[in-house]
This record gives structure tokens, sequence and C-alpha cells, in this order.
């Protein structure tokens, strides 16, 4: 079913009687050409790209909960390119394009919002710093803008920019970056990539992955054996837990991120906004809510669930950016298990069995990828040779020192 | 999570810094195949959902380097030793 304005209508004078599950729910069959594991943003977006740009026809997407119950559906929902180095910045600037189509493409409303993100800055260091990282930008085609301290005050007038121990002097924005309503990308996805005939199999967990002579062969899962020409594991968080039934170690540790979202308000913030002294980043979302969040707990966790020195951490860079939203209720906070790289970048890539790939590692900066993720890592199992844009998100970059380091913290992945 | 140091007992993990898995041992310069060992060595880690013996520094208490058992899925602490420990040393 097409979803238009002509669609609401009718369905309207019909009572709503004609609206059909957005996408099948589908039972296993014996054999596919390609598998993918995980059905969270990237997976999706990988069967999707598989199914209408290769024309791979007999695909799987196997997930062991339902579909969107990991990092897309707990994400703070931002999209952005304003990268630094050469090995990102196309990359993401591609997934910023894609947003920008999306619901088209997918004939699905991802709610997809160009509010502007607006990274501030507190002193002369970090003006220079991100003076370079806007002119990155721009070298390569990104919209980036430096702000000074009175135009972000008339952009948001409630920072406090004369805050004594972290003086606003100005910031710089990406006009094109902004929001996704986070859980409509993965439902988007599902619906573009059923219609397009892959099968979506929810409550479906890998349990064994077999290969022979150095060639994948199937998946064991807990909904029977699956006979898979080729696999790509698309796990987040748990991508070491699944590399491990193929005998892989991956250079990743999980670690916990919290996020938060308050009391409904009226509009307060315009845009996305980062705080440059500490961690802290917040948006409004559509509904009223500030969707806010920092850094990571720091420390190896499959919990979901986070730890109070890093919430206080996180409302202290608030208070300190607005402290007008002093008062302001907190309505819930969450945590997802973060793919944290030993340099703080993705993994797309092929992996030492033939016919399996890989896409992990994405820290907690997957959500706004998940288009250009899912693209690149479809081409990669298509063609088995890498996107010319992911092509620096080899496995082996490690071992050869070829490492892509946007923060410049060394092998820590807590501290990415 | 408190995390109890043998030193100066039970203290928020706030003082601690981490410092990740304890089981990695730096390999021997001379092997043939150092290359390839310092990488697995800096790089790879095994990452387990549940039982995990990492490093924590009390950084704001008494410097003491810590091993620390902990169930990464439950955020659970079994041990904390000292990593001086003859025990930790293997």
């Amino acid at each position: 079913m097409r979803y238009s304005a002509a669609r609401i209508l009718i369905e309207a004078l019909r009572g709503n009687r004609g609206w059909t599950p957005a996408w099948r729910d589908a039972t296993p069959q014996d054999a596919y050409d390609v598998v993918i594991v995980g059905g969270g943003g990237h997976g999706l977006a990988t069967a999707f790209y598989l199914a209408r740009d290769h024309g791979i026809r007999r695909i799987a997407v196997v997930e062991r909960s339902w579909i969107g119950s990991g990092n897309v559906g707990r994400n703070t929902t931002i999209i952005r390119s304003n990268y630094l180095l050469p090995g990102n910045l196309p990359f993401y600037e591609y997934s910023m394009t894609l947003w920008e189509g999306l619901e088209q493409s997918l004939n699905y409303n991802a709610m997809v919002s160009q509010r502007g993100v607006l990274n501030v800055f507190h002193s002369d260091a970090q003006r220079d710093a991100f003076v370079r990282r806007g002119n990155a930008m721009r070298l390569h085609g990104v919209d980036a803008e430096l702000l000074d301290v009175d135009a972000v005050h008339r952009l948001v007038p409630r920072l406090d920019v004369g805050n004594a121990r972290f003086p606003i002097r100005g910031g710089l924005l990406q006009p094109r970056g902004g929001t996704v309503r986070h859980d409509a990308v993965a439902w988007g996805y599902a619906r573009a990539a059923a219609a397009l005939g892959v099968d979506i199999i929810q409550n479906c967990e890998v349990t064994g992955i077999r290969h022979e002579g150095g060639t994948v062969t199937g998946l064991e899962t807990t909904r029977g054996y699956l006979r898979a020409g080729r696999v790509g594991l698309a796990c987040a968080g748990h991508s070491s837990q699944v590399a491990r039934l193929a005998g892989l170690r991956l250079p990743i540790e999980s670690h916990v991120l919290q996020a938060f979202v308050s009391e409904g308000l009226k509009p307060v913030i315009p845009c996305v906004i980062t705080f440059g002294a500490g961690h802290f980043y917040v948006s409004q979302s559509d509904k009223g809510g500030l969707v806010f969040g920092g850094d990571i707990d720091g420390y190896n966790s499959y919990a979901r669930r986070g730890n109070l020195p890093a919430v206080l951490d996180v409302c202290e860079g608030g208070m300190a950016l607005m402290p007008s939203l002093g008062r302001v209720r907190l309505l819930r906070s969450w945590g997802g298990v973060m793919d944290m790289t030993m340099d703080g970048s993705p993994i797309i890539d092929r992996t030492p069995i033939a016919g399996l790939y890989l896409n992990a590692g994405w820290c907690y900066g997957g959500f706004k990828a998940t288009p250009a993720s899912g693209s690149c890592f479809a081409h990669l199992i298509a063609r088995d040779e890498s996107h010319e844009l992911a092509r620096d998100y080899r496995l082996d970059r490690f071992q050869r020192g070829a490492v892509i380091d946007e923060k410049g913290q060394g092998p820590h992945p807590n501290r990415h | 999570m408190r995390i109890a140091c043998p030193h100066c007992g039970s203290r928020s993990h706030a003082e601690f810094a981490y410092h990740g898995d304890a089981l990695p041992r730096r390999p021997d310069p001379a092997r043939p195949d150092a290359e390839r060992a310092f990488g697995d060595y800096v790089y790879l880690r095994d990452n387990p959902s549940g039982p995990h013996r990492e490093l924590w520094y009390h950084a704001h208490g008494c410097h003491a380097w810590l091993v620390v058992l902990r169930d990464t899925a439950t955020h659970e602490i079994a041990s904390v030793t000292d990593a001086r420990d003859p025990a930790e040393s293997r």
C-alpha cells in the first residue's frame, strides 16, 4: 500500500478499515542468498539497499528480539555530518544526502527535520579548532557557518552566554543537520524492504555461524538452520558476541550510553545544541520533551542501564549551558549498548571467513550513519568490494596503524 | 556502582579511572611474531557479556591499581584485589 494524503482521506471516509500491517512478519525459509543478522536501522537499511540497488532477491533479516528494539530506538535522533577527517567526512555527508531524500525513497514519514546543529565554543583555542573543522567541512562540500556570540544568542536566547566559568564565544552551525524520528527509520526501512520481498524474521536469535573450508554456509538460529550464501553482521553493541560464534575477536568494547527526555515544554530550543566545555547535547522533540545526553558511563557494560555519576555529569553540563532548565523535570532515562572501537570509527569490511561481512563499531554515532551504512554495507556484500566512501573502514586498519581517530585519544574505547 | 577498595573501603566508582580488560599481557618484543602479537594486545578484546576481570585506578583515593571482577551484564562486583597482589601476577 502506497501512503499518501489521498490514501488518508480515502481511509478516513471508509472508517480506516483498509490499513494493512506495514511489513510482513516472515517465517524462516530454508535458504537465502543473503542473511543480515540484526534487525536494527543498519541491518534493515542494508537489506533494503541490497534488494533495491543490487537486485538480490532472497534476503532475510534475522532479529533476536523485535525490530528496532536496540539502539535505533534508543538514540537521541540527531543527524549531522560535521566531521573532520577525510576517512569520515565524505561518508557522513553521503549519509546526510540520503537522509534528505529518505522519506521519498521509502514512502514513509520519518519526520526528517533539518533544524540545524550548533556546537558552541568557549575559548580562543576551541574557536580555532572549530574554524579548522568548519573549513574541512566546506572543503568537502558540507555546509558550515561560524557564528559570533551575538548570532548564537539570537538563535538560542536561553543560552547563558555570559557564564562566568564557560562564557560562550560563538558557535559552529551546520544548518542541514537536525533530527529524525528514530523508530520511524526502522519501520520505514522494514516496510520498504518487505515490499521488495525481504523476509524480516523476528524473535530469531543466531546461536551459531557455520563455515566450511573458510567459506560461510549458514546460520544456526533458535528458529532452525538457515542456509546462506552470504551473511552480514549488523549487531551493534553485541557485535563481539556474534562475531565470536565465527571465532573472531574484534577491536571493540561494549559500553553503556545513557539518554534522557524531560517533560514536555513549549518550544525553547530551536536546533540541536552541543556544549563545548563538557559533554552535553540537547534538542527538543516535536512533542516538546527535551532529548539530551552526554558521555558514555566509561566501563564495559551490556546492562542497558547506567549509573548516577554519568547522570550528574550530563545535568551539570546542561545547567552550565542553560540554567533556566534547572526546574525542568526528567521524564525518562535509559541506556543502550555501544560498540566502541579502539579508534572511535566504524568497521564495514570483509572478515577472514569468505562470505561473512562485518558492519560494527559505530560507537555512539551510529544513528546518523544509518542510510550510508546500509548503502555501503549492501555494496560490500553484493560486490565483495568496499564502497568508495567506506574504503577506510577496514577491519585490519588497527594492525596496519591506519586508524581513524577523530578525537586523537588512542586505543581507549571509553575515551572516544 | 560502589567498589570496595582493599585500602579505602567502599567508594563510588566515580573516584576511580577505568582501564579496561585486565587479561591482555604485554608480549615479548623478541618474539618472531611480535608485530602481530602487539597488535592483538593493544586492540583486540574478548568483550564478554558476563564476568569480566578489569583494571580500575583509584585516582581520587589511594592511587592503587585494582583488579575488579565485575559482571558486565548486571554490574555486580564479585571481587576486588590490589593489582600488586601476587595472585594477580601471572
